[in-house]
C-alpha cells in the first residue's frame, strides 16, 4: 500500500514535469510565468514531503524545510511580480503585439507611445 | 484502503487535473482562475502534510496574491495579439519526452529517499524553550535561520525597485494605479465588507505566529491582499511612490531586523543572536514591524510601476 508521503512526492514530481513542459511549449509569456509558478509549487511540495518524512521529537513535520518553503514562496511571488511588470512594460512599448521572439521585425520598431 | 488515504488520492488527482487544465485551456483569464483553484487545493495538501504554516502562506501568497497579480496582467493583456507561433509538433514531443525524463528522475529520487529520513526536528525542539516561542516554524524563521528571513525581507525591496524602475520617465513620482475599469457593484461591496475582517485575520495571524501557525509573512500577505482589493475597487488611491513615509515604512522591517541583529554582536556574541531572556520580546518586535513592511511591499508589488496618466 502506497504511503501518503510517497503519493504526494510522486504528484510533486509530476507537477514539476507539467510546469516545465508548459514553460517550454506555451508561446504566451503570461502562460510561461504561470507554468513557472506551477513548476515552483512542485518543488515546494517535494520539500513538504521531505519535511513530513522527517517528523520526530513530537513534531509531525520537520520545521526547517517548512521555513525554507515559506521563504521560497515569498521570493517566488517577488520574482513573479517583477516578471509581470516586465511583460506589461513590453506590451506598452510594442503596442498591440507581444512576442519573446527577438528576430521578430515588429519589436525593432516599437510604437514609442510612452515617451513625451 | 483507509479513508484518509482515499481522501489523499482524490486530492492528488484533483490537483493534477486542475494543473493540467490550467496549462491546456485556451483562454488566459480562465487559466489564471484555474491557477487560483490549484493553489487552494495545494494548501489542502499542505495541511495533509502537517504543515499549517506553509498551507496559510500558500493560500495567501501562492494562490491569493499571485492570482490577483496574474488576473490583473491577464486583464491588461486581453487585447494583446500574440504573434509568437507555438512550437511545432516534433519540438513539442521532444520537450514532452525530456520533461517526462526529468519527472522520472525525480520520481526515482522520491522512491529511493533514505529511511529513516534525516531530520532536524529534535534539534529544533531541544532549543525552542530558549527562544520562548511555541511555534517551531517561527523559531526556525526568526531564531535559527534568521539570516534567511532577513535576506527574504530585504529581497522584496530590490524586486520593488525593479518594478518601479520600469516606469517611463514622465511617470516617475506618480502613484501606482491598480484600477483597470469602472468597478461594478459586487466588487465595490466586497471591498467594503471584506477588509475589516481581513485586517483582523492579518493582525491575528501575525500576533499568533509566535505560538500557533501564522507569522509575519502570512499576516503581511493577508493585509496586502486587503489593500489590493480596496485599490482594485477604486475605493482608495495608492500613495505616490515619492512619499517619504511610504519609503520609511518599506525599509522599517528590514532596518529594525538589521539593528537588532547587529546589537546581537555586542550583547549576545553573534550577528542575529538574541541575548538570553530577551529573545521573545525582540522576536515579537521584529515580527510586528516586519508584518507592516511586508504588507506594504507586497501591496506595491501588485500595484505595479507608478503612472501619471489618468485612466
Amino acid at each position: 500500500m502506497i504511503s501518503t508521503t510517497t503519493l504526494f512526492g510522486l504528484s510533486s514530481v509530476i507537477l514539476v514535469g507539467l510546469g516545465l513542459f508548459g514553460l517550454i511549449v506555451n508561446p504566451q509569456p503570461l502562460r510561461k510565468i504561470l507554468a513557472f509558478n506551477l513548476l515552483g509549487s512542485g518543488v515546494f511540495l517535494l520539500f513538504g514531503v521531505i519535511a513530513r518524512r522527517g517528523a520526530g521529537a513530537g513534531l509531525n513535520s520537520d520545521p526547517v524545510p517548512q521555513a525554507l518553503v515559506i521563504t521560497g514562496l515569498v521570493v517566488a511571488f517577488a520574482a513573479t511580480a517583477l516578471a509581470v511588470a516586465l511583460l506589461l512594460r513590453l506590451f506598452q512599448e510594442t503596442g498591440q503585439a507581444i512576442t519573446l521572439d527577438t528576430e521578430d521585425p515588429s519589436i525593432h520598431a516599437p510604437a514609442r507611445s510612452n515617451d513625451p | 484502503m483507509t479513508l484518509a488515504l482515499a481522501v489523499d488520492i482524490g486530492l492528488t488527482l484533483l490537483v493534477l487535473a486542475v494543473a493540467c487544465w490550467t496549462l491546456v485551456v485556451r483562454d488566459t483569464f480562465t487559466s489564471v482562475i484555474g491557477f487560483v483553484a490549484y493553489g487552494l487545493l495545494l494548501a489542502l495538501i499542505w495541511v495533509r502534510l502537517a504543515a499549517p504554516d506553509v498551507a496559510l502562506t500558500e493560500a495567501a501568497m501562492g494562490s491569493g496574491l499571485t492570482g490577483l497579480l496574474l488576473l490583473g496582467a491577464a486583464a491588461r493583456l486581453q487585447n494583446a495579439k500574440n504573434i509568437s507561433a507555438p512550437p511545432g509538433l516534433a519540438l513539442r514531443w521532444v520537450a514532452g519526452v525530456l520533461c517526462a525524463l526529468v519527472s522520472a528522475g525525480l520520481a526515482a529520487m522520491v522512491l529511493l529517499l533514505p529511511d529513516p529520513a534525516p531530520t532536524l526536528a529534535p534539534a529544533v525542539v531541544a532549543h525552542l524553550p530558549a527562544t520562548g516561542l511555541g511555534n517551531p516554524v517561527t523559531g526556525v524563521l526568526l531564531a535559527y535561520r534568521a539570516i534567511d528571513t532577513l535576506l527574504e525581507a530585504v529581497v522584496l525591496l530590490p524586486a520593488l525597485l525593479g518594478v518601479w524602475s520600469l516606469a517611463a520617465d514622465r511617470d516617475w513620482g506618480g502613484a501606482p494605479r491598480l484600477r483597470y475599469h469602472r468597478p461594478d457593484g459586487a466588487l465595490t461591496l466586497l471591498a467594503q465588507v471584506l477588509p475589516p475582517f481581513g485586517i483582523i485575520v492579518g493582525i491575528y495571524l501575525c500576533w499568533n505566529g509566535a505560538d500557533q501557525p501564522g507569522g509575519a509573512f502570512q499576516g503581511g500577505a493577508v493585509l496586502a491582499a486587503m489593500w489590493a482589493l480596496i485599490l482594485t475597487a477604486g475605493l482608495a488611491e495608492a500613495p505616490p511612490v515619492s512619499r517619504r513615509w511610504l519609503r520609511w515604512l518599506l525599509v522599517a522591517g528590514s532596518a529594525v531586523f538589521l539593528v537588532i541583529g547587529l546589537a546581537g554582536i555586542g550583547f549576545a556574541d553573534a550577528f542575529l543572536a538574541y541575548p538570553a531572556g530577551y529573545a521573545k520580546p525582540l522576536i515579537l518586535t521584529i515580527e510586528l514591524v516586519l508584518t507592516l513592511s511586508i504588507a506594504v511591499a507586497l501591496g506595491l508589488l501588485i500595484a505595479g510601476p507608478p503612472t501619471r496618466t489618468p485612466s
